[in-house]
């Protein structure tokens, strides 16, 4: 139906002879299959050319090529960074909806709000809308698919069933805890740690560049969480203290929106303790504040969570999301937020871009 | 095992809380009253001995049709022993969940008892969490039919929700009651398994909702299509 329309478009210009189009606008308070997902990525890099760009990182099982927004301003220079992926698990529909939510956000607030304008200056934001893509297609295929969880790739010979937990198969402390061996089972861990093409492609990218890192988000539903490492009940993270003071910070920026109240922990205290996740994972490697989001909401609709709801999860987590980030931020550019702002709007008024700098 | 006084937050006193929730829509819940757990305030966990586990809680619940909230005092016991068996539970709430939902029941009941075409449908919500308001009653129906399965089932283990309805269908009325047969998808937040059950039940205003059978289905992880229900 939409190439239809396409075409329809495309005559009806040839014929006006139309140099401007009045575009569709993205709908982002509904649920998007795979293929206007990629389409909408690529519209965004079109439209924010000099802060945008689409990186492919992996592949899938099903050979799919995973791609991310890369989102900041080009310095020249290795800057810090930020990395959030969706749709780890493909039941989750919500989670994809709140990268492109995020995403469809910062580009708006960097128009004109100052903060927004020194963090790009100062970070680049690596968002990653739907890793597990062939999982995500999957759900998308009728009814009796949509709650479908882990990849899927072939379990090992003599397994009947398919799949693998990306979320238990990263390499912490994997095959330990909360896992299952039984490849049958939803949180099947896989045949050795990063057994699986995803969390190959998170790995490799990430882990190369693990230093620049402040923040690893990682967004998930449902239960209204935010989880702090580790997930093995016998490893504290050593900045547990940072980690819950700032996720509870979130928390109450999350409330302040919609009033709906999120609950902050390790997962071995708040929900099961578990291990190979890509949160536990990315804090191993040093980067500072890891989190796990599972958003809306508490069991009531759980993963087919209405798209009425849609807004204001994002909303809300987009506060949630952002407190951390400028939390990670400002520590680390404490005093630069000003200058970089300042520099900023002078380059604005000289009426000279970044390009132009190079 | 955490014993004492619970940190309200972590899921020793959700998990047991849940239950709670289980056990009260099994009581009181109807096409037009559901209960959930909204907020844990203080929990306690005890041995006892040689019969198993005793929470006291106290929570407090919501009614999502009419968002009024109330307290309710309960215990949960997790029986110990080689045979899994369900929990038990005793609960006491300040208003008796006495929300009056007389008129609404008794319209549905009418209209469906002397419907000439039975009802029948599929996946509530779908996947995009939609649900048609003429549906919503019996996806509240279904709901109160499966928490006494979630709460014969549930243990310290498992944290229980229905994900979704695959299949009503609606059977002749029998003794005045409405009579469903419900294929619903239960969800367990601890394995996250997707677990199939078919539920045989009544419903009348008068009686509420009464379990005939239950049966859990085998899932073939890598069909395709749910098992048939006729």
């Amino acid at each position: 139906m939409l190439s239809s329309v396409g075409l329809s478009l495309v005559v009806l210009l040839s014929v006006v002879g139309a140099a401007t189009v009045e575009r569709v606008e993205y709908d982002y308070y509904k649920y998007h299959p795979m293929p206007e997902i990629t389409d909408w990525m690529s519209q965004v890099q079109k439209d924010y050319p000099d802060v945008v760009t689409i990186v492919e990182y992996g592949q899938t099982y099903e050979k799919r090529t995973i791609k991310l927004l890369k989102i900041g301003v080009s310095t020249g220079e290795k800057k810090k960074a930020i990395w959030m992926d969706c749709g780890i698990h493909a039941r989750e529909w919500i989670a994809p909806a709140f990268c492109q939510y995020f995403v469809r956000e910062i580009l708006q607030a960097y128009k004109s709000d100052p903060k927004m304008q020194a963090m790009m200056m100062n970070m680049d934001f690596y968002v990653t809308p739907v890793l597990n893509m062939d999982g995500y297609i999957h759900t998308w295929k009728d009814n009796s698919t949509r709650l479908w969880r882990k990849n899927r790739s072939p379990g090992p010979t003599n397994c009947t069933c398919l799949g693998t937990d990306l979320n238990r198969n990263f390499n912490a402390n994997w095959g330990t805890l909360g896992i299952s061996y039984d490849c049958c089972s939803n949180i099947y861990c896989g045949t050795q740690p990063v057994s699986e093409p995803e969390a190959q492609a998170v790995t490799y990218f990430v882990g190369s560049r693990k230093e620049d890192f402040l923040c690893f988000l990682t967004i998930h539903s449902y239960g209204q969480l935010l989880l702090v490492p580790y997930g093995h009940p016998d490893f504290t993270a050593d900045n547990y203290d940072e980690l819950m003071k700032v996720g509870l910070g979130a928390a109450d920026a999350i409330r302040s929106v919609h009033g709906k109240n999120y609950t902050v922990g390790t997962s071995p205290d708040v929900l099961y303790a578990n291990s190979g996740s890509s949160r536990d994972w990315a804090r191993m490697q040093g980067i500072p504040l890891a989190y796990t989001f599972e958003l809306r909401d508490n069991g009531t609709f759980g993963f087919e969570l209405p798209q009425d709801q849609i807004q204001p999860t994002c909303e809300e987590a987009y506060s949630g999301a952002l407190h951390i980030i400028t939390y990670a931020h400002d520590k680390t550019f404490s005093g630069a937020p000003a200058t970089a702002a300042t520099l900023w709007s002078m380059l604005l008024a000289v009426g000279v871009t970044s390009t132009t700098l190079m | 095992m955490a014993t004492g006084e619970l940190n309200p937050n972590h899921y020793q006193a959700q998990r047991a809380a849940k239950v709670v929730q289980h056990y009260l829509n099994t009581r009181y819940g109807s096409p037009y009253r559901l209960l959930g757990l909204h907020k844990v305030h203080s929990g306690n966990a005890e041995d006892v001995a040689d019969s198993g586990r005793k929470y006291q809680l106290e929570i407090s619940v919501q009614e999502t049709l009419s968002n009024t909230t109330e307290k309710c005092s309960a215990e949960v016991l997790f029986p110990r022993g080689e045979q899994q068996s369900s929990p038990q539970v005793q609960a006491l709430c300040e208003a008796h969940l006495k929300i009056n939902t007389t008129a609404q029941e008794e319209a549905l009941y009418q209209r469906y008892k002397m419907n000439q075409s039975l009802l029948s449908a599929q996946y509530i919500p779908d996947s995009y969490g939609h649900i048609d308001p003429d549906m919503k009653p019996f996806w509240h129906l279904c709901i109160v039919a499966s928490s006494f399965i979630m709460l014969n089932e549930s243990s310290e283990n498992t944290l229980y929700n229905m994900a979704q309805v695959a299949n009503i269908t609606q059977l002749a009325t029998e003794n005045d009651q409405l009579k469903f047969d419900c294929h619903i998808l239960l969800h367990d937040m601890v394995s996250q398994e997707i677990i199939h059950w078919k539920l045989l039940f009544t419903w009348s205003p008068q009686e509420g909702v009464k379990v005939l059978q239950m049966e859990q289905l085998p899932h073939c992880h890598d069909c395709e299509k749910p098992p048939n229900i006729n």
